[in-house]
């Protein structure tokens, strides 16, 4: 239990008579990579959504870092990061107000700021850039920015939501390093993702299909278990009974 | 607290770092107050009058020589009857006209009173006021020395009619209409702009993700431009103070307070309008041709209310400004207190409450 940050159990949203999350239910472990995989439109944003606090669950239970999704959502923003698809620092800002800023709405003290900030900006070896605009940073750059803002406040879960969409193969691998790095530092990384050589790098995946989980295994046990040779092909494989469409 | 000022301190960032839209706010109402103000300039010289002598007697032709004689005015032409006046005033190149009844002089010599009748274009009232003042002095000049000369005064009345625009409004009034104005295109505007950035760029998702509350998020988006607008106020009212000496005749910390209120208020249709829109544009498009469009026509800066048709006087009653504008004029202008602004607060009080409430609703609608 203690090592379980993520339990759902029969997670379920329905807008209407459509039931965007159909019954999910899967545990994450602390420290571990997640893969949170799906065509568009099979449901993981709804899902994050809940997870993450912003939307209400129609049906099920989740607890997130030890926090009821129903009752406890300011104790679970205050336990969590999330990175959007959309990149999301602000461009006229410059990098150390950005960070200062995000350290800042989370409640972090001067002393913790000043620090957090600044093993930040050493550990991602940008001491000269620090009063340079964000907006000014090639895309690569931002993107690593603004993962390590996200987990600026070290929370127990990181929600990642494509958080390499438009970036090249060698950044992307860059940034995947920092989710190891973050991972091996004990934060819990669930990441969703259309790229499937990333869904290798991931722990566990789950695959989503019109609104529920029809797969959840490591990436090898997956792989056999539907003798393909890729997580591609396996992605291919599921995604295609989808009914839904975009 | 410390995360709102955080928050606060971010945007006020924003504002600072976008140089372009800075000089905008300031500059606007500077430009604005000095436009309006020179182009209603008082000094007026050579202004061309037609003249219509019914009487052609000795005092007629005296008065008219005086007029004629001073730089204020040229006489244009000298027309047969008043049915030929319209026309010469629709050329637009005629200022003012003066005609003489018959028996000018006879009504002075028996009667010891004759009328004079001064008609001006007030389409330009400040002119038209202007230009009625200068031509009146004359007549008065004329009817003392006429007097020094004489046991029974005369008296001539000279009996003034404004055309086109009767209760001469303008002049001072711009400066209340130029504060609604750039207050409504600040505070809505620019308020609706940048918390709909958010939501474009894709923060909004990772402040709300955060612990800091949705409502402080809007709320701190409107401190700066509360602030900024403030300043406004201020050098508004001082440079029309120091460069159009026009005085602020109420109090000016009623003045304040007022505009304050009113700020409020349009920070709350900003609030409102940044809720319902998702880009941008869309946001810009409502704050101008929603909010500016309707402070423009029916604010009764511009153009008077009362002349409209009764649906529009009625549609005019929605437009804060409208409200506004009554109460910097009843203060600055006429001077009076609060006591007959109250109403006029209320709405303001009212409609400001009754935005928030909706915005409120709907954001939390939104949020689920």
């Amino acid at each position: 239990m203690e090592n379980k940050v993520i339990i759902c159990k029969g997670l379920t949203k329905r807008f209407g008579d459509f039931i965007a999350v159909d019954k999910i239910t899967f545990e994450v472990q602390k420290g571990e990579i997640f893969g949170f995989l799906g065509a568009n439109g099979a449901g993981k944003t709804t899902a994050m959504r809940m997870l993450c606090g912003l939307s209400k669950p129609t049906s099920g239970e989740a607890n997130i870092a030890g926090f009821d999704v129903y009752k406890e959502t300011e104790k679970i923003k205050n336990n969590i990061g999330y990175m959007s698809q959309k990149f999301s620092l602000y461009d006229d800002l410059t990098v150390l107000e950005n960070i200062n800023f995000f350290a800042g709405i989370y409640g972090l003290s001067d002393a913790e700021i000043k620090s957090n900030s600044q093993s930040l900006i050493e550990s991602l070896g940008i001491q000269d850039l620090a009063d340079k605009r964000v907006g000014s940073l090639p895309l690569g750059w931002k993107q690593k920015l603004a993962f390590s803002t996200a987990i600026i406040h070290k929370p127990e879960i990181v929600f990642l939501d494509e958080p390499t969409g438009g970036v090249d193969p060698l950044t992307r691998r860059q940034f995947w390093d920092l989710i190891y790095e973050a991972s091996s530092n004990g934060i819990t990384i669930f990441v969703t993702t259309h790229y499937m050589d990333e869904a290798e790098y991931c722990d566990r995946v789950s695959i989503m299909v019109d609104g529920r989980v029809e797969a959840l295994e490591s990436p090898s046990n997956l792989k056999k278990q539907f003798n393909l040779g890729s997580m591609d092909e396996v992605f291919y494989h599921l995604a295609r009974e989808a009914k839904r469409g975009e | 607290m410390k995360q709102f000022f955080t928050f606060i301190n971010k945007e006020f960032l924003h504002v600072l770092r976008d140089r372009k839209t800075l000089l905008i706010l300031f500059g606007m109402p500077v430009v604005q107050i000095l436009i309006f103000g020179f182009a209603l300039t008082n000094e007026v010289k050579n202004s061309k009058i037609v003249v219509v002598d019914y009487a052609k007697d000795v005092a007629s032709k005296e008065i008219i020589n005086k007029i004629e004689a001073s730089r204020y005015f040229e006489i244009d032409q000298m027309l047969p009857g008043t049915n030929e006046l319209e026309k010469a005033f629709e050329t637009g190149k005629i200022k003012m006209a003066i005609v003489f009844p018959e028996n000018f002089n006879s009504n002075l010599l028996h009667q010891n009173k004759a009328q004079i009748q001064i008609i001006a274009d007030a389409s330009d009232p400040n002119q038209a006021t202007t230009l009625t003042n200068y031509a009146s002095s004359i007549i008065a000049d004329y009817q003392s020395e006429m007097n020094q000369l004489n046991l029974a005064p005369y008296r001539i009345q000279p009996q003034i009619k404004m055309l086109y625009n009767p209760q001469l409004k303008g002049a001072p009034n711009f400066v209340p209409g130029v504060m609604a104005l750039i207050l409504m295109l600040i505070c809505v505007m620019m308020t609706a702009i940048s918390i709909v950035k958010e939501k474009e760029m894709g923060t909004m998702e990772i402040l709300l993700v955060s612990p800091f509350k949705p409502i402080l998020v809007i709320l701190s988006k409107a401190v700066p431009y509360l602030i900024l607008s403030t300043i406004n106020v201020a050098s508004i009212l001082l440079l029309s103070f120091f460069v159009l000496q026009l005085p602020i005749k109420g109090n000016l910390f009623l003045l304040f307070s007022e505009s304050i209120l009113f700020i409020i208020t349009c920070l709350t249709l900003g609030i409102f309008i940044s809720v319902k829109t998702d880009s941008m544009q869309t946001a810009m498009l409502l704050s101008l041709m929603g909010m500016l469009l309707p402070t423009l026509l029916f604010s009764g800066f511009m153009f008077p209310v009362e002349n409209m048709p009764i649906p529009l006087q009625i549609f005019s009653n929605i437009v804060p400004a409208k409200w506004y504008y009554i109460i910097v004029k009843r203060i600055m202008i006429e001077g009076l207190g609060f006591a007959s602004v109250w109403k006029e607060t209320l709405i303001l009080i009212g409609t400001t409450i009754f935005l928030l409430f909706i915005s409120l609703k709907s954001f939390k609608i939104r949020m689920s």
